[in-house]
């Protein structure tokens, strides 16, 4: 036990410390802590639940949307802001841009839980194939009919609000973003954490191991898996809120939708860092993001063509992921117990 | 907006003759997605790509000054070992596994192919001329390209031959047979992983004569591979496995439905109208199929 609050203790005070012992790289980790977010969100229907979804980003870009829709629409005209194309400039002063983050942070949690409450009852009633790609399309026509509509920027996007002049020093909004999204991945893994070790947890896990027969044991998978959707919905959605604003500037199918990218890297962490697992999306998001930025800053270019590359790789030769790798290798490490003889039988019928 | 059906009938007998052209385009695709889903228990999400590349085979040609339409005939053959390299370099490693490995190994192919078709042939929208003119039908309100004509008559052919060939050929038996069984197919003599080569390989022809004809009839572009992916997922899905003339039917339907969603609700929400009919469908499959579940119990 103590050796665990050590390893938490020094998180926490990496975390904490991360914005003073590396100032350059702020946006970089608070960039990674959203991918820790959604890693670990993907993560339950993914991992504990078995229901393999790409959908998660839908929730991502609605979240996004929203939060900075309502901090502009709370003080100027929407349809004005993206209309004016940077031409005639709106300023929040500093207690509307607070007022209207926090409302606006707090409505991107809570917008895309309900849409997971309302649509997970149809969509989460497909199984395997069916779901993955009904999630796929889900993601994608979201991106495609923000793409459309004119009052949020339509194809060109629209701009997040700025960090309110005279407050604080210039470096105080990075700052701000990166303690923020700091906060939210602690949050994210502690209220995951304390899931798993509920019923809870043990609902999504029996669902993944053979759902009919948990729903003849008596157990309303229907509710438990929408529960889990909404869980991941709210997180990924204060998470899509952050990134509006770390980003500053939003674009339906390049980054609030972003399918081929955010999309595919959740569940690519997830399934690197070894699927099922509390820790392993953890682990999978941040060597995924070492990865990514060492390639995206020196072979630009090629980015994509080691994206594809890597995810045939992970997949075909490498599917346990690192935490299920060292689980098999360490079983004790993770508190199994191994019956020798058993195993021994095993290795001789093979 | 809601009334130009009345303003101009005349577009929608238009938009309709599209449809059914760009429909049996679409079946074909369709089809071959059926084939390997149905053997190999696979789904390809690279199976758009595999169109585009077959279309790129035909603007190369049309590039170094050889008609686009005998793409037609070259797409198919290079196509053919696309795919039988790919099955031998990936798919070989995810058949037996989970459907959700194979789903998201293709993707991994399928953006693999996307950037490298982006170097080779850049970024811009090309599309192949072929300058078959075009046919005016009811006192000129309708205009058809012939080009169209050509490749919806060229997958109708390619259609009928394939049906053939997997009814009286040994390797259509031997393709139908592991679609049944592989593992009594295995015991009978049928050498299996030939047979899966073999089928991706027919399914990557299939998708290079789709892309054949798409690349004299529309545009291509390195991207646009996702959406015939789509396409081809919600007509199997819609049509079975295995059953193809239910599968013209199903592709012909979605292209009008696509044309006519194109002109009522305008061009920039196509693709969105493609993507939320999947997964309407999918949610109208599952409620239609949980209410068999209950009368069953």
């Amino acid at each position: 036990m103590s050796k665990n609050t050590f390893l938490y203790s020094g998180l926490i005070i990496l975390g904490l410390a991360g914005a003073f012992i590396f100032p350059a790289y702020k946006l970089q980790m608070s960039f990674l802590y959203i991918l820790i977010v959604l890693a670990m969100t993907w993560d339950v229907q993914g991992g504990q639940m078995g229901y393999n979804t790409f959908g998660n980003i839908l929730f991502f870009g609605v979240g996004m949307y929203v939060a900075s829709s309502t901090q502009i629409a709370m003080f100027f005209s929407l349809a004005e802001w993206t209309d004016a194309g940077g031409e005639k400039t709106f300023v929040h002063t500093i207690p509307q841009f607070f007022q209207g983050f926090g409302v606006g942070i707090l409505l991107a949690g809570i917008i895309p839980t309900i849409i997971a409450g309302v649509i997970g009852y149809g969509i989460l009633g497909l199984r395997g194939h069916y779901f993955a790609i009904c999630t796929l399309a889900l993601g994608i026509a979201a991106g495609e009919i923000a793409g459309g509509i004119e009052i949020i920027g339509a194809g060109q996007g629209m701009t997040v609000p700025v960090w309110p002049k005279g407050f604080g020093t210039n470096a105080s909004s990075s700052q701000f973003m990166y303690y923020l999204s700091f906060g939210l991945a602690v949050v994210t893994f502690i209220t995951l954490k304390w899931a798993y070790s509920t019923r809870f947890g043990l609902v999504l896990n029996a669902i993944r191991d053979n759902e009919d027969k948990a729903e003849a044991m008596g157990i309303h998978t229907m509710r438990y898996k929408i529960i889990g959707w909404m869980v991941s919905a709210f997180f990924v959605g204060i998470a899509g809120g952050l990134m509006g604003h770390i980003n500053g500037y939003i674009e339906p199918t390049e980054i609030a939708f972003a399918g081929p990218t955010f999309g595919v890297f959740m569940v690519l962490m997830a399934i690197l860092g070894g699927k099922g697992t509390l820790w392993g999306p953890l682990v999978g998001a941040v060597l995924f993001h070492l990865f990514k930025e060492g390639f995206w800053t020196y072979f630009l270019g090629w980015q994509y063509v080691a994206l594809g590359v890597l995810i045939i790789v992970i997949v075909v030769y490498f599917p346990e992921g690192l935490m299920g790798w060292l689980r098999e290798k360490y079983p004790e490490r993770f508190g199994e117990v191994i019956d020798e003889a058993d195993r021994k039988a095993q290795v001789e019928l093979k | 907006m809601d009334f130009l059906i009345f303003q101009a009938p005349m577009l929608m007998v238009q938009a309709s003759m599209d449809g059914i052209l760009l429909g049996i385009l679409f079946a074909l695709i369709a089809y071959g997605m059926a084939l390997q889903w149905g053997v190999m228990n696979i789904i390809n999400i690279a199976q758009g790509e595999l169109v585009i590349m077959g279309g790129y085979i035909a603007y190369f040609m049309y590039l170094s000054g050889i008609h686009p339409a005998f793409g037609v005939i070259v797409s198919p053959i290079i196509m053919y070992f696309v795919g039988w390299g790919m099955y031998k370099l990936v798919i070989n490693k995810v058949v037996d596994k989970d459907l959700f490995t194979s789903i998201l190994a293709t993707f991994g192919i399928s953006i693999l192919a996307q950037q490298l078709m982006n170097f080779a042939f850049g970024a811009d929208v090309v599309v192949a001329q072929s300058n078959f003119g075009t046919t005016l039908l009811f006192d000129n309100t309708v205009t058809l390209p012939n080009a169209k004509i050509f490749s919806g008559a060229v997958c109708v052919i390619s259609a009928i031959i394939l049906v053939i060939y997997m009814r009286k050929s040994k390797l259509g038996r031997a393709i139908r047979a592991t679609a049944q069984n592989a593992r009594a197919a295995k015991i009978l003599g049928v050498d299996t992983e030939k047979v899966y080569a073999a089928t991706f390989g027919i399914n990557a022809a299939l998708c290079g004569i789709a892309g054949a004809c798409i690349a004299i009839t529309f545009t291509l572009h390195p991207y646009t591979g996702l959406p015939y992916t789509v396409r081809s997922f919600m007509i199997v899905i819609i049509a079975g496995l295995g059953n193809l003339p239910a599968v013209a039917i199903s592709g012909m339907g979605l292209g009008i439905f696509e044309e006519w969603a194109d002109y009522l609700l305008g061009t920039e929400f196509r693709i969105a109208a493609v993507f939320s009919l999947l997964v309407l469908i999918l949610v109208y499959r599952r409620f239609k199929l949980s209410r068999k579940r209950e009368y069953l119990k």
